[in-house]
């Protein structure tokens, strides 16, 4: 051993490093919290093997939820972040629906606060409206100057068309993005999945592809009205991908996210009555699916966001109709991706995937130390995935505290095999360390 | 045996039958389902025959009993109900012939046993089979029988009015 | 038939005409002065309905009680339920008992199959939320055979409410697998928001169909469904798709007029139309029984933990190749 003062050095050795500039053969070596060198032949004290593996920027995740506080039965912090570092992730956004609400400073201080202990780097959203209940503003201003860069009442949409317009000119003010869970109440309330076919053969209430379209179709007329960023939560209807990809060829600043069972699963899950395939937005059909894939692969859907949304069993026990939505993903949604758009025939690369899972999400959410190109200098913040491993989802929920997960007994490829945040090598060999 | 064998039997039973309930009066047929169906209407056809009915005579009445609801072992084998049960008259104070194909393990007729006292209460309950082929589980004994047949438990016996065969049971 | 009965989609014709065949022997059993065989002593059904449902659950009652069954009745207005107790909590606390099978009610669609995968008793759906009601089907099903012999080819129109109604979505599984046509009859916001699913045709006219009808099936008009602006209001439900008795006049003679019941006299169906000869409504709920004594027998009795043929192949002896190799193993 060396004797040399200063921080540990650390070698991700033998991978292809691949970001936003391309793909090279090369060694990173870490430093501190800092990328200090990229190359071939580099060596360190510490060495993380990525033969075979790709080397990437960390992913971020632009929709989490973290439970916390309100509902620690089902996850806290420290058990999504940890989810969230097993399945690749270096920063999470997470999502203002807890009890209280994320609808102030106070609450805002209280989830970065637990996110300072946990694995990976925790950033939230705020509430567009005082306990989402769309009604009144919330104070975005004293939200903003704690770091919170995107607002939304997510779990549910903002129904008042008037005080939506106010909420983005206010937002337009501050720089700040409206990202909005697109659902009318009107046409969706009571429903618990998508109306079609399948809603008529099992006899529950479906909601039309439209609840989420009309709420996509006033959003992107009042950006244009505003002039305000507006990013769209989950889109899960070809109607919706149409909307955003026409107002994006109109040069308004739109985004939006899918969500990876929007691309995997159709409202036919349901046929178990299994709640575990409950979720808002509902699966939709093989149409829609296809619809959300190619608009990712043509770039309309600028991200893939997990909605993670942990329930424990028995929630998701309750009568199909009663059950709350939502489905486990922090830990599927590299593999879900590569398997689903990469291997699935849509044209996209991994490096597309990467794209949409990492960088693309780090610019919508304002995290300038995430999404970052692989080069000396940079933020320490990493994923190594050996895209060759195949692997069988199990039922166990992995790290989170629930076990909602919609894919059990799906084969899919590519696994993470080291995290590294901060310079920290937060997993290793598809293994937390803390 | 054969259709004739068959016939003779039957002959003999329905003179059987006669003889111990010295004539027709109060007697009623009662074929078990399905196979003694068909056996208890050739049985009440002969005792008619021997007895010179006239056709405006009032026939021998002939029932139907089907027991799978009755039975001991249901759960152990499948037993489903073959045809609807059909008593044409009330067997209070009637002598009743009960008539099946095969006696075996007697499970069978115990439950016809229960089955028509669900239906009244006759004076006497008489059985006449075809094949008694022993093996008999229960203390019932049959009161006419076309003819006795050792067999062992794993044969199969099928009695059917153009003879009578044996089988072996077919293992799985 | 053998599991459990959740669906009528999960039987095969040759099971739902096996329910029908024996439910004939059930009506000769109910016509007895003493209506009681022992075919399923020992056995516990319990009924488990958390929604009220008095005439089902004395149906099913009435059926186990005649089969020599036990039963136990589990009302959620006097139960642990109302203390926030999970379902799944509840069905493990009454198997623990020792029971063979439950009857669900509830009005979530979907719970009685959530309940078949956490317990080993045979779970009957007795209705669940606006998807099945497998035993009306049945009996009405059974109601139709008995007066025409087979619903091989027969015209039956379902009016009414088919977008809430479990029953019409049983009745349409049970008709078209037993090869009668059926026609939906309702306005576009009273049916499904997909027809895909089944065989049917759909009308929105009474009057146009009427005259082709073999069998004219009206369902129950929930009165909750004006608030919801499905229907402008029950006048003008009736005026275009109430029986009403210039309409009944229309259909033929040997048509069978059908409801599930309760009515709504005068509203889907004119008073006098209920009461006319070929109006079969309280032979249904009669047949209900004889129905739902065929289901438990054939979920609760034969083939269910049947042994292989060894010890006794047949106490007459007679039995036939065939019945030895139909013999369900364990």
């Amino acid at each position: 051993m060396s004797a040399t003062n200063g921080p540990v050095r650390t070698v991700l050795k033998g991978g292809t490093v691949l970001d936003a500039t391309g793909e090279r053969r090369a060694d990173v070596l870490l430093e501190g919290d800092r990328i200090l060198a990229v190359d071939e032949g580099l060596d360190a004290p510490v060495v993380l093997d990525a033969s075979g593996c790709l080397v990437a920027p960390g992913l971020v995740d632009l929709h989490t939820h973290l439970r916390q506080p309100g509902r620690e039965d089902a996850e806290t912090v420290e058990s999504g972040s940890r989810a969230a570092a097993l399945g690749g992730y270096t920063a999470v956004l997470a999502m203002p629906n807890t009890t209280p609400a994320i609808d102030c400073a106070a609450v805002v201080r209280e989830v970065l606060e637990l996110g300072r202990a946990s694995l990976v780097d925790v950033h939230t959203s705020g509430a567009i409206t005082v306990g989402r209940a769309g009604e009144q503003l919330a104070p975005m201003a004293e939200m903003a100057a704690l770091g919170v860069r995107i607002f939304t009442d997510d779990g549910t949409g903002v129904q008042d068309d008037r005080l939506m317009r106010r909420a983005f000119e206010y937002a337009s003010g501050l720089g700040v993005t409206l990202a909005q869970h697109c659902e009318v109440s009107a046409l969706s309330e009571g429903t618990c999945m998508h109306e079609g076919e399948w809603s008529a053969r099992l006899g529950l209430p479906g909601q039309p592809a439209e609840a989420e379209e009309l709420m996509v179709m006033r959003d992107i007329a009042l950006a244009r009205l505003t002039g305000a960023r507006a990013h769209f939560l989950h889109l899960s209807t070809a109607g919706s991908v149409a909307m955003v990809a026409a107002a994006k060829a109109g040069g308004l600043p739109v985004t939006a996210e899918a969500a990876p069972h929007h691309f995997t699963l159709t409202d036919a899950c349901c046929a178990s009555y299994d709640a575990t395939f409950k979720v808002h937005p509902p699966l939709r059909g093989d149409a829609d699916v296809a619809a959300v894939a190619a608009g990712l692969a043509e770039g309309t859907i600028d991200a893939i966001a997990t909605d993670h949304a942990p329930h424990p069993p028995e929630d998701k026990e309750r009568p199909f109709d009663q059950a709350p939505p939502g489905m486990l993903g922090l830990e599927y949604a590299l593999a879900l991706a590569l398997t689903q758009l990469v291997d699935g025939g849509t044209g996209m690369t991994e490096a597309d995937v990467l794209a949409r899972l990492s960088w693309q999400p780090a610019a919508i959410a304002g995290m300038e130390r995430h999404g970052r190109p692989v080069a000396a200098g940079e933020p320490a913040n990493l994923c190594v995935v050996d895209p060759s491993v195949r692997w069988t989802i199990d039922a166990s929920g992995g790290a989170s505290l629930s076990r909602n997960v919609p894919y059990v007994g799906r084969t899919v490829r590519g696994k993470v095999r080291h995290t590294v945040v901060d310079g920290e090598a937060v997993v290793v060999d598809g293994e937390a360390q803390r | 045996m054969d259709a004739e064998d068959i016939h003779r039997a039957v002959r003999r039973m329905a003179h059987e039958v006669l003889e111990r309930n010295h004539g027709v009066d109060e007697l009623v047929v009662v074929g078990l389902q399905t196979g003694g169906v068909e056996l208890a209407r050739a049985l009440a056809a002969v005792i008619e025959e021997i007895e010179e009915f006239a056709p405006e005579d009032p026939p021998v009445p002939v029932g139907t009993l089907d027991v799978a609801l009755y039975r001991d072992d249901i759960g152990i084998r499948p037993v489903l109900p073959e045809e609807v049960t059909e008593i044409p008259v009330d067997l209070d104070g009637r002598t009743v012939v009960l008539v099946d194909d095969v006696l075996f393990t007697g499970r069978t007729i115990r439950a016809a046993l229960d089955a028509m006292c669900d239906y009244g209460r006759p004076r006497a309950v008489q059985l006449a089979v075809m094949i008694d082929r022993g093996h008999r589980e229960l203390p019932i004994r049959p009161d006419y029988v076309g003819k006795n047949l050792p067999t062992r438990r794993d044969e199969l016996v099928d009695v059917t009015m153009a003879g009578v065969q044996l089988g072996e049971l077919q293992k799985q | 038939m053998k599991g459990h009965l959740l669906a009528i989609s999960d039987l095969t014709r040759a099971e739902l005409e096996e329910v029908l065949d024996v439910t004939d022997t059930m009506v000769e059993v109910s016509g007895r002065s003493i209506p009681k065989v022992p075919a399923l002593r020992g056995r516990t059904v319990v009924s488990l309905f958390y929604e009220d449902s008095t005439r089902t659950r004395l149906s099913f009652d009435t059926a186990a009680k005649r089969l020599s069954a036990d039963t136990m009745s589990f009302a959620v207005s006097s139960s642990s339920v109302n203390k926030g107790e999970s379902v799944r909590d509840t069905i493990e606390t009454i198997e623990a008992m020792g029971i063979d099978a439950v009857v669900v009610r509830h009005c979530s669609s979907g719970v009685p199959a959530q309940i078949a995968a956490w317990t080993n008793a045979v779970v009957v759906n007795a209705g669940d939320g606006w998807h099945q009601h497998p035993t009306q089907a049945l009996l009405d099903a059974y109601t139709i055979r008995s007066h025409t012999g087979s619903l091989d080819g027969l015209r039956i129109g379902i009016v009414g409410d088919v977008k809430h109604s479990r029953v019409a979505r049983s009745d349409i599984e049970a008709f078209t697998a037993l090869g009668a046509h059926v026609t939906l009859v309702a306005p576009p916001t009273l049916l499904p928001p997909s027809v895909a699913p089944w065989q049917v045709d759909v009308s929105h006219s009474l009057d146009d169909v009427l005259g082709e009808l073999d069998v004219c099936y009206l369902l129950r008009m929930q009165r909750e469904r004006m608030s919801e602006a499905l229907v402008p209001s029950l006048r003008e439900y009736t005026a275009l798709f109430g029986l009403t008795s210039a309409r009944a006049d229309r259909l033929g003679k040997d048509a069978l007029i059908m409801h599930p019941g309760p009515m709504n006299r005068g509203v889907e169906i004119a008073g006098e139309v209920a009461d006319r000869p070929n109006a079969v409504i309280t032979e249904q709920v009669a047949n209900g029984v004889a129905v739902r004594m065929a289901v438990l027998f054939l979920l609760l009795g034969p083939g269910r933990h049947a042994l292989p043929p060894t010890g006794d192949p047949s106490s007459a002896g007679a039995a036939s190749a065939d019945d030895t190799t139909t013999e369900e193993r364990p």
